[in-house]
């Protein structure tokens, strides 16, 4: 029955994109670990990585995207679960560096030592184990969303409200997450990674395997995302985007649905930072900047914000732009070109890339039946006249 | 009824700030007024001091030739006693390290920019002699220096030369000079300097084995009444084998000085946080009136403010080049060129973005974010990215002590500047046509326009007075913080907290929550750290909006809910 639902789900804009998707996971490994470097069909390492972490950033557009697109809610700290989910990938991460560090401490992370800490914070405990970690990653982010959102929707703060204590939210993690005796390795986060679970996450292979794990990730977001916003329930998320006052006199529970939705964003946002992790190597407070947070919601309102293609789209082509911009010698037109995609989205392209493209396509759908429901009145009317 | 103490005080702390300042900057002024001293001292010396006349100056001086650190010793007390009219400039001129001496002739000598002087005489040497050592001085000799200046001048006519050297004496509370202090005391007039005098006697007395307890018991009032963190030094010195009743009175009088500072710190606090809530309420005040026009949350606000910053610099750029005489005034031109040009910029985002998007608060969330990407890339393109600097007016710079407090002319000012905003701000509002049609449009934007007034135009007007106002805000904060290119950054989010927990629409709630989030900071970091009170702060915030979603003071009515 689940799998009926999801393929009820997939219109054929979805199809394509799996198809593409999958494509895609299968192309970048192949031409990676296929060729040797030095062939012209080789793809450097480098490359699997960078596309591996738009992959991950797409997953983070993707759950901005159901909350924004579909319930309205504007998120302007989604990064922060993003980073949480990361965090909690990276101290799993850390703790099997084990006596390779550069103190040799087998328990203590090399920062803890550097700060003479004697023993592992309580909240490390478990880190060692994988399933633990991934407990974690789910876990954090989702409990901190709920709790919010509990407060927030219960009290009913919306709109720029709403956005403006997301942001400061994650403004107060940034804070928190730069000091030191916070037991995050404060400004210079967690790095130096050596294994994932036995594999080094340098390794070619780790990696294209990283790869293929978002790849699959993000599928499998698409999927559920699909899922709920073309089932009944996603109906109910479309019109409290609309109408949320209507919506609840009509009798539905509105915090409840904007709270589900706003939970499971932050837990596909927490996966997202977790892959995001080791394909990266570093983990660091910065990742809580508001500025990030604020950057992923304008992936999604490039691609198209209430398509979930669209949310995809618009993180491959804005993350895509920013590193042909900062790599060269255009970094320092780069802000300008952020900027004015930011202005031009919002005044020139609201519905997005996809949005544009798909309204075109039912306006032009429309106009057909029209002029044919047209020609037909135009039929009937005289002899309606008569 | 005499004026209170701290009255007193605070006089004598401003005029010593004004001399001190004099003297460092003019060593001309100051040579004269070392000079004028030493006329009268050795006057009053003679006279104080019979026995003095005994040493010559000669013999004083022959101490400096022997290039050890005891003989200078001995030579600089050798030289206050003598009384001669010369001992004020050799001494100074062994404080500035100018005092030189000639190892075979034995001889000493003053060595100025242009000229060499011989020391006894104060004439100038022909031809100057080439192989001078300077007389070199430790630590310990610096105090005696000091000390011995401190005892010279104390008897100068001029009453802020006195006050300082009455200070300078305190610090160094040398034994060596207590006849001095007490010939001083008898003659001085000036309550002010009497006082500092007597609680330098004390502190003498208190370290001094001779004096009797009586005199100790007495000395530790004298110190009590200070009341400082001096105070508390010389008290906790006072050693343990002491008479039982100097200690209890020692006792007593820690612990009520101790009270007296815990009230001062908290006084302390409270300014502080007054001074940061006012630096709030001024990078807030200009957010709040766009945000309450027209339900916008303007993220290109802080770039405002450093537009107005960046004004500053570049009008002290300019008159630096053209005309330095006018740096005082450098603020106060830049501060309608800075409303100028912030309001003009704030008028062309709202005619060619905001206006477009009116009724979508969250897509103009988006784009003003994105026009505040451009216009710190803008800046940062024509100034660069570093720090640019930005001087402090001689009105603005310095400090003053008011009670246990230090209080800085900056913040002092910007404390006022903010309140002479917001009257203004508020005295517009409610007293001009604008500000009558600025509260229509804030109140039911369809029911204004229904009147006849053009809320387009009352909205570019309004979003340019915000603006501006954030470009003076600007000139204010480039005299505490970096100008840079991130400096708006780091007021917006600021600026927004302060927004939505006073409440839109209402400038006394943005008034309300910008001081009460900035004290209820201050009075958090001497227990929390200042990033721990910052994120309390910031928690506090999102906790307190789920109780009251639209900031303390809402207004109220249904056209809010559109």
């Amino acid at each position: 029955m689940i799998t009926a639902a999801f393929v009820r789900s997939l219109d054929r804009g979805g199809m394509i994109f799996l198809i593409v998707l999958a494509a895609f996971a299968f192309a970048v490994p192949f031409f990676n670990l296929a060729f040797p470097p030095g062939s012209p069909l080789h793809l450097p390492t480098y490359l699997v990585a960078l596309f591996g972490k738009y992959v991950c950033y797409a997953l983070l557009a993707l759950s901005i995207d159901l909350v924004w697109g579909y319930c309205g809610i504007l998120s302007l700290g989604h990064g922060a679960f993003f980073a949480l989910g990361g965090y909690a990938m990276g101290m799993y991460l850390m703790r099997q560096i084990g006596a390779r560090g550069v103190y040799a401490n087998p328990v203590l992370p090399d920062f803890m030592v550097f700060l003479n800490w004697k023993e592992l914070p309580f909240f490390w405990y478990g880190f060692q184990s994988f399933p633990y970690a991934l407990l974690m990653i789910v876990l954090v982010p989702g409990v901190l969303a709920f709790v919010f959102g509990w407060f927030a929707f219960r009290s009913r703060v919306t709109g720029v409200y709403l956005s403006i204590i997301t942001q400061a939210m994650t403004y107060a993690l940034l804070l928190a997450f730069f000091r030191n005796d916070f037991g995050f390795g404060g400004n210079n986060g967690l790095t130096d990674f050596k294994d994932i679970l036995g594999f080094n996450v340098q390794a070619q292979g780790t990696r294209a395997a990283l790869f293929v794990l978002s790849c699959v990730a993000l599928a499998a977001g698409f999927l559920l995302c699909r899922a709920i916003v073309s089932s009944k329930f996603g109906k109910v998320l479309v019109a409290i985007r609309d109408a949320e006052s209507r919506t609840r006199f009509l009798g539905y529970r509105v915090e409840n649905y904007k709270l589900f939705v706003w939970t499971f964003s932050a837990c596909m946002a927490g996966v997202a930072g977790a892959l995001y992790v080791p394909q990266v190597g570093i983990i660091n407070p910065s990742e809580f900047a508001p500025a990030n947070s604020i950057e992923a919601v304008i992936w999604v309102a490039v691609g198209g914000r209430g398509t979930l293609t669209g949310a995809v789209l618009g993180a491959f082509l804005v993350n895509y732009a920013k590193t042909f911009f900062t790599s060269g010698m255009l970094a320092p037109y780069w802000l300008f070109v952020l900027g004015a995609l930011f202005v031009g989205t919002t005044l020139l392209l609201p519905r997005g890339i996809v949005g544009t493209l798909s309204h075109w396509r039912i306006a032009r759908t429309e106009r057909k039946t029209a002029a044919a429901a047209e020609d037909s009145v135009a039929w009937a009317v005289p002899r309606a006249a008569e | 009824m005499p004026p209170p103490d701290f009255l007193l005080r605070y006089f004598r702390k401003v005029l010593a700030g004004a001399c001190a300042m004099i003297c460092t900057r003019l060593t001309l002024t100051r040579w004269l007024f070392g000079l004028l001293a030493a006329y009268v001292a050795a006057a009053a010396l003679l006279i104080a001091m019979p026995h003095a006349r005994a040493q010559s100056l000669d013999a004083a001086l022959a101490h400096f030739t022997e290039d050890s650190f005891d003989d200078t010793d001995q030579g600089i007390q050798a030289v206050v006693a003598s009384g001669s009219p010369r001992a004020s400039a050799i001494i100074q001129a062994l404080s500035d390290g100018r005092l030189a001496y000639d190892g075979d002739k034995k001889k000493i000598y003053i060595k100025t920019d242009a000229q060499v002087l011989d020391a006894e005489t104060g004439q100038p040497v022909t031809p100057a002699p080439d192989n001078l050592d300077t007389v070199r001085l430790n630590n310990r000799l610096r105090q005696a220096v000091a000390a011995a200046l401190g005892g010279l001048t104390l008897m100068s006519p001029d009453r802020a030369a006195r006050l300082s050297a009455a200070q300078a004496v305190f610090k160094s509370r040398d034994e060596k000079v207590l006849p001095v202090v007490e010939a001083a005391l008898a003659k001085e007039a000036d309550a002010g300097i009497k006082t500092i005098l007597a609680q330098t006697r004390a502190a003498i007395l208190l370290g001094s084995d001779e004096a009797t307890e009586p005199q100790k018991v007495e000395a530790v009032a004298a110190i009590a009444a200070r009341g400082d963190q001096d105070a508390l030094r010389i008290l906790n010195d006072i050693s343990a084998d002491a008479p039982p009743a100097v200690t209890k009175a020692a006792q007593s009088a820690i612990k009520s000085i101790q009270n007296q500072l815990a009230l001062w710190s908290a006084v302390q606090n409270a300014w502080y946080g007054l001074s940061l809530g006012s630096v709030l309420l001024l990078a807030a005040i200009g957010l709040a009136i766009t945000f309450g026009v027209m339900g916008v949350i303007n993220m290109a606000h802080g770039e405002m403010v450093m537009i107005g910053a960046y004004v500053t610099f570049a009008v002290q750029e300019m008159i630096r080049a053209y005309n330095p005489g006018l740096f005082d005034y450098s603020l106060a031109i830049a501060l309608p060129l800075a409303f100028l040009v912030s309001a003009l910029v704030g008028i062309l985002i709202e005619r060619t973005v905001i206006r477009f998007l009116y009724g979508r608060p969250l897509e103009t969330l988006l784009a003003t974010w994105g026009i505040s990407l451009i216009l710190q890339q803008a800046v940062r393109s024509l100034f660069g990215p570093t720090n640019r600097e930005v001087g402090n007016p001689s009105w603005m710079s310095g400090a003053f002590e008011l009670g246990g407090i230090t209080i800085t002319y900056n913040r002092l000012w910007i404390v006022v500047f903010t309140i002479a905003v917001f009257v203004a701000l508020l005295g517009m509002l409610r007293f001009t046509r604008l500000g009558l049609e600025v509260r229509a449009v804030t109140q039911n934007r369809a029911m204004a326009a229904s009147m006849g007034i053009r809320t387009a135009r009352i909205d570019a007007l309004t979003f340019g007075l915000g603006s501006g106002i954030a470009g003076i805000a600007g000139v204010a904060l480039s005299q505490i913080d970096n100008v840079s290119p991130n400096l708006g950054q780091g007021y917006i989010i600021d600026s927004f907290m302060v927004v939505v927990f006073g409440g839109v629409g209402n400038l006394w709630g943005t008034l309300v929550g910008a001081l009460t989030l900035g004290i209820a900071n201050k009075f958090l970091e001497p227990y929390a750290g200042a990033v721990l009170a910052k994120i309390a702060i910031l928690v506090f915030i999102i906790l307190f909006i789920q109780k009251k979603p639209r900031g303390m003071f809402a207004l109220k009515g249904r056209a809010v809910e559109a």
